[in-house]
C-alpha cells in the first residue's frame, strides 16, 4: 500500500493545473487511484496557483494535501510557503531559473531544474511545467516514463494535436537532465 | 467496465443529467458550481436540448418551475447564494408537487460569504429552504462518481415523488477530478399524468398550482403531502458505514468532511481508538434509523462539518439525546485537517467534549 501526496505551486499561467493534470492522468493510465484538487480561489486570478494531486493503490481518503511526499515550485513565494510543510524524506523539485534560494532543509531530497531556461531553449518557452514533470517521472519509478506520450494525447485535445509534439520535448528535456 | 476518466465533479452532474435523460437547463454562473453550466452549454445544443442563461437565479428557477409543470426532466444548478435568490421558486415548485433536479455546490457564507467550500447551507436544505411546510430531498456526494450517481438518482426520486431533489455538494467536490466510469443509466419512467402537455381537445386541461385560498383544502394538500414525505422517510434514507462494527466513538460527517474524517478514523483505528463512520448520503430524509442502532453501541458522536454544527441537532434527534455528541468543524471556507479530526476523536474516545 503506497500513497503520493504531491503539491505543484506557482504562478497562474505556468501550467501549474496541467501539470497536475498530467500526473493524475498518469497515474490513471498506470490503474491507480487518483485524485487531483485545483485551487480556484481569488489568489489563482492572476496571482499563486497550487494543484493537490494524490496517487494512490488504495482509495483516496481526502483529496486535500497538507503535507506533500512531492513538493513541485515554480516560484519563489510558493517554494518559501510550502517547503516545511514537505514530510521528512519527501522531494523537493525547484525551478532553479526562477528561484534562486537553496532549500536548507537536510531531510529531503531537492532537485535543481532551470526548468524556464531549458524550456526556451528547447523552442517551447511556455512548457517549464513540463520540463518539470519528466525529471519528477524520472526519480518515481512508480509512475515511470513508459507511456508518457499516449498520457500526453490524452490531455491535448484533437485539433490541437501538435502540441502533443512539443510537449513530448519538453518532458524528455526535463527527463534527460542531470543536474 | 467503462472506460475510467478523469472529470471534475461539477462536470460528471452535467453529464449524467443529460445521460438520465435531461434536455432542460436554465442557469445563471457563480463559483464554484460554474463548470454544471459550462458543460451544458457546450452539450446541450448538439443533442437538441435547451441550454438557457437566464438574467438571473430568480428567472433560472422559474424557468425550471415551467418546464417541470410540462412534464420535463429538468435542472438548474448554483452555489449557496443563488440558491437563497431561487427560495421562493422552490416553494412554488413544492406547493405545486412537481419534479425538479437542483444542484448547490456551497460556499461560505452568509451574505456573498467567499468562494470556497462550506457546507453551512445544510438547514437551509434539509428544512426546505423558501417558506412553508415542505422539503426537498437532499443528496450528498463525496466523491466525483457519486455526483454522477446521485444525479441519476437524484432525477428518478424527483420523478418517483413528484417533488424536489437536490444536490448538497460543496466547491471541493465540484472541483475536483477523479476518475469516474458512467455505467449504464437507469432511467425510471413514472407516469406525469398532471403535465402540461396540451389537451389535443381530448381531455379537460390540467392546472399547476400553488395558490389554494380555501384554507380547508390548502390544508389537505400538506396533509397529502406529508404522507408522501413520509413514505420517502420511510423508502429512501441512505448511508455508508465504515469500520461501525465495534465502534466506540461514530464520527458522522457526509461531503468532504467525509473524505477527511475517513482519513482521522483510519488514524485512530492505528491508535488503537476503536472509531467508525456513518456518512449520510441522504441528509434529508436522514438517516435516523442507522444513528439510532448506533447509539446502543457506541459511547459518543463527534459530528465533522464546514459549518457551525448544524447537523448536530439532526444526530441528537435521531439518537434521541441517548449519547453526547460533539462537533469538530471548520468553516468560511476552511476545512478540517485529518489531526484536527483525529485530536477530537481522541477527546471523543476520553469522554471529553
Amino acid at each position: 500500500m503506497k500513497t503520493t501526496q504531491i503539491l505543484i505551486a506557482g504562478f497562474g499561467g505556468q501550467g501549474i493545473l496541467f501539470a497536475g493534470k498530467f500526473l493524475a492522468y498518469k497515474g490513471l493510465l498506470e490503474d491507480l487511484q487518483v485524485s487531483w484538487l485545483p485551487s480556484y480561489g481569488p489568489e489563482m486570478r492572476g496571482g499563486t496557483a497550487n494543484c493537490n494531486v494524490i496517487l494512490s493503490d488504495d482509495p483516496v481518503g481526502s483529496p486535500i494535501v497538507t503535507n506533500p511526499d512531492v513538493l513541485i515550485a515554480m516560484n519563489l513565494p510558493s517554494l518559501q510557503k510550502y517547503v516545511n510543510d514537505v514530510v521528512p524524506g519527501g522531494q523537493i523539485y525547484v525551478d532553479s531559473t526562477l528561484i534562486a534560494e537553496k532549500v536548507q532543509r537536510t531531510d529531503v531530497e531537492v532537485y535543481y531544474i532551470p526548468a524556464t531556461q531549458m524550456a526556451n531553449d528547447a523552442g517551447v518557452p511556455t512548457l517549464a511545467n513540463m520540463v518539470m514533470m519528466g525529471h519528477v517521472l524520472q526519480h518515481n519509478p512508480e509512475l515511470s516514463f513508459n507511456g508518457t506520450d499516449v498520457t500526453v494525447q490524452k490531455l491535448v485535445p484533437a485539433k490541437k494535436a501538435a502540441l502533443v509534439e512539443l510537449n513530448m520535448k519538453a518532458l524528455e528535456a526535463g527527463r534527460d537532465y542531470e543536474g | 467496465m467503462a472506460e475510467r476518466v478523469l472529470m471534475k465533479g461539477n462536470e460528471a452532474i452535467a453529464e449524467a443529467a443529460i445521460r438520465s435523460g435531461c434536455r432542460h437547463y436554465f442557469g445563471y454562473p457563480i463559483t464554484p458550481q460554474t463548470e454544471v453550466a459550462a458543460y451544458m452549454a457546450k452539450r446541450m445544443p448538439k443533442i437538441d436540448g435547451v441550454f438557457l442563461q437566464a438574467e438571473s437565479e430568480i428567472a433560472s428557477i422559474n424557468m425550471v418551475y415551467g418546464a417541470a409543470a410540462a412534464g420535463m426532466r429538468v435542472m438548474t444548478s448554483s452555489s449557496s447564494p443563488g440558491i437563497s435568490l431561487m427560495g421562493e421558486g422552490l416553494s412554488y415548485i413544492a406547493g405545486s408537487d412537481v419534479p425538479a433536479f437542483v444542484v448547490n455546490v456551497q460556499r461560505g457564507g452568509p451574505g456573498l460569504g467567499g468562494i470556497q467550500p462550506s457546507q453551512s447551507d445544510y438547514f437551509q436544505a434539509t428544512r426546505g429552504g423558501g417558506h412553508g411546510d415542505y422539503h426537498m430531498i437532499v443528496l450528498a456526494p463525496a466523491s466525483v462518481q457519486e455526483m454522477a450517481s446521485l444525479t441519476v438518482k437524484g432525477f428518478n426520486l424527483a420523478d418517483k415523488y413528484s417533488m424536489i431533489a437536490m444536490i448538497l455538494a460543496d466547491g471541493t467536490i465540484g472541483q475536483m477530478m477523479e476518475p469516474i466510469s458512467f455505467e449504464d443509466v437507469e432511467i425510471e419512467h413514472y407516469d406525469k399524468p398532471w403535465a402540461l402537455t396540451g389537451t389535443q381537445c381530448q381531455r379537460r386541461h390540467n392546472i399547476v398550482n400553488s395558490l389554494y385560498l380555501q384554507p380547508d383544502v390548502l390544508e389537505k394538500k400538506n396533509f397529502e403531502r406529508y404522507e408522501k414525505y413520509r413514505a420517502v422517510e420511510e423508502n429512501e434514507a441512505l448511508h455508508e458505514s465504515y469500520m461501525m462494527d465495534d465502534a466506540e466513538v461514530c464520527v458522522v460527517a457526509f461531503g468532504i468532511a467525509s473524505r477527511v474524517a475517513k482519513n482521522a478514523v483510519v488514524a485512530a483505528r492505528a491508535e488503537g481508538i476503536k472509531a467508525g463512520l456513518i456518512r449520510p448520503i441522504t441528509l434529508w430524509p436522514f438517516p435516523k434509523k442507522a444513528l439510532s442502532e448506533a447509539a446502543d453501541q457506541v459511547k459518543s458522536f463527534l459530528s465533522v462539518e464546514l459549518s457551525m454544527g448544524q447537523m448536530v441537532e439532526d444526530i441528537q434527534l435521531a439518537t434521541g439525546c441517548r449519547r453526547p455528541v460533539s462537533l469538530c468543524n471548520r468553516v468560511g471556507g476552511m476545512i478540517p485537517s485529518p489531526d484536527q479530526v483525529l485530536a477530537s476523536i481522541r477527546k471523543a474516545a476520553k469522554g471529553e467534549n
